[in-house]
C-alpha cells in the first residue's frame, strides 16, 4: 500500500524540487503539494494523507496549519510542539538551558528600559535578535550603550509586535562562521561550517558552506538538542567558543542546499525517508496503545 | 513557452518544471513564479516578507 505523502509548500525552491523528484520517483509514495495559498481549513481537504511534510517558507501559516492538523491524525513532520518551540527563540534558549544543554547567555525583555538592562547586563558586544526572524533578518550586534539605545528606538518604532519582545544574546566570537548540523532524531547526519565576511553567516546572506567533520562533541549536543525538542527533522546551528560547542537555533523546516555541496549525503532523500518512515512509527505507537 | 510579465522574454520551461516553482527571469534577472503548467505562466514571484525562513 502506497503511503500518501504531503509536501507543504506555497514557494518550490531548490530544496523542494529535490525532495518533489525523489518522491516522484517512489513507487511506495503518492505525492501531493499542498499550498497554503490555496489551504482552508477543514479536515476533508487534506483527510488522504498519511503524513504532511513542512516545507511552507512563511512561518506563520506553517505554524498555523501545523497546529490545525495536529489533532487530525495525518503524521507531522515536524509536529507542531517541535514547530512552536523552534519558531521562538526565547522558548528554544529556556529549553536548552532547562535541560543543560550548552548555549549562549542570553536574556529576554518586554520593554525598551528593560531591555536596555538586559543587554547591560550580556555586557557588550550583544546580539539582538527577533524572537521569530530567520535568515538574519532583523539581526543587530550592539558594541556600546549608545548603539544599544540607538537599535532599541528604531525598534520600537516597527510595526509587528513581535518587535516589543526584545531577545538578548551573548556575542560569539567565532571568526565569522559557524555550524551547520542536519539530525533525524537521533541520526546526525552531517555537517558543515557556514563562513561569511560578515558575521552574520546565514546561506541566505551569502554564507558559503565547508565540509565540518562528524565528531563525538557535536553528535552528543546535536543529538541532547534533538531530545530537548521531541525528535524529529532539524537544521541545528552551532557556536565554536571557550566553553565548547554551544547550540545558537535549531530550525525545524530545514535549508540545506547550500550544506548538501560539502556533505556527501543525499540530505533530501534522507528527509523523504525519514518523512515516510514517520507513517510506520505513528502505526506502531497507535497500535500499542490499542493492545495496552 | 511562458512570458516574462515584466520584460517579455520568452522563457522555455523545462519538463520538470513544478508549479510554483521560482526561477530567474534569463533577461532581466526577476525572481518570477510559475503559476501554471498548461498554458506555461509565470509571474513575478512574491516579495520576501517579515515571517519567511526556516
Amino acid at each position: 500500500m502506497k503511503v500518501e505523502l504531503g509536501v507543504l509548500a506555497s514557494r518550490i525552491r531548490l530544496e523542494e524540487k529535490m525532495l518533489v523528484k525523489r518522491a516522484r520517483k517512489r513507487e511506495d509514495v503518492n505525492l501531493t503539494i499542498v499550498d497554503p495559498r490555496e489551504f482552508r481549513w477543514s479536515e476533508s481537504d487534506l483527510r488522504h494523507l498519511d503524513v504532511l511534510l513542512d516545507r511552507e517558507i512563511s512561518q506563520s501559516r506553517a505554524y498555523h496549519i501545523m497546529e490545525l492538523l495536529s489533532s487530525t491524525g495525518i503524521t507531522l513532520v515536524n509536529d507542531f510542539q517541535t514547530v512552536q518551540l523552534c519558531g521562538d527563540k526565547a522558548f528554544t534558549s529556556v529549553q536548552l538551558k532547562k535541560h543543560g544543554v550548552p548555549t549562549p547567555d542570553f536574556r529576554v525583555a518586554f520593554d525598551r528600559e528593560s531591555a536596555l538592562r538586559a543587554i547591560e547586563d550580556i555586557g557588550y558586544p550583544a546580539v539582538l535578535k527577533p524572537v521569530d526572524g530567520s535568515w538574519g533578518r532583523m539581526v543587530s550586534k550592539i558594541d556600546n550603550r549608545e548603539s544599544a539605545e540607538a537599535t532599541l528606538e528604531h525598534k520600537s518604532q516597527l510595526d509587528s509586535h513581535f518587535h516589543s519582545i526584545y531577545y538578548v544574546q551573548d556575542f560569539v566570537e567565532t571568526g565569522n562562521k559557524d555550524i551547520r548540523a542536519f539530525v533525524l532524531d537521533q541520526d546526525v547526519i552531517g555537517a558543515a561550517y557556514r563562513e561569511s565576511d560578515h558575521w552574520i553567516t546565514n546561506a541566505a546572506r551569502g554564507g558559503e558552506s565547508r565540509a565540518y567533520p562528524l565528531t563525538d562533541e557535536l553528535e552528543d549536543i546535536v543529538q541532547a538538542t534533538s531530545e530537548v525538542f521531541g525528535g524529529g527533522a532539524l537544521a541545528v546551528d552551532l557556536l565554536e567558543s571557550e566553553r565548547g560547542l554551544l547550540i545558537n537555533e535549531v530550525n525545524c523546516s530545514m535549508e540545506f542546499k547550500e550544506s548538501m555541496k560539502v556533505i556527501d549525503r543525499d540530505i533530501a532523500a534522507e528527509l523523504l525517508d525519514y518523512t515516510v518512515e514517520q507513517v510506520k512509527v505513528s502505526e506502531e505507537v497507535t497500535q500499542d496503545r490499542c493492545l495496552a | 513557452m511562458a512570458n516574462c510579465p515584466e520584460c517579455g522574454t520568452e522563457i522555455d520551461l523545462p519538463e520538470d518544471t513544478i508549479k510554483n516553482e521560482i526561477l530567474d527571469c534569463p533577461t532581466c534577472g526577476l525572481e518570477l513564479e510559475v503559476v501554471s503548467l498548461d498554458p506555461a505562466e509565470v509571474d513575478l514571484a512574491p516579495e520576501e516578507e517579515e515571517d519567511w525562513g526556516e
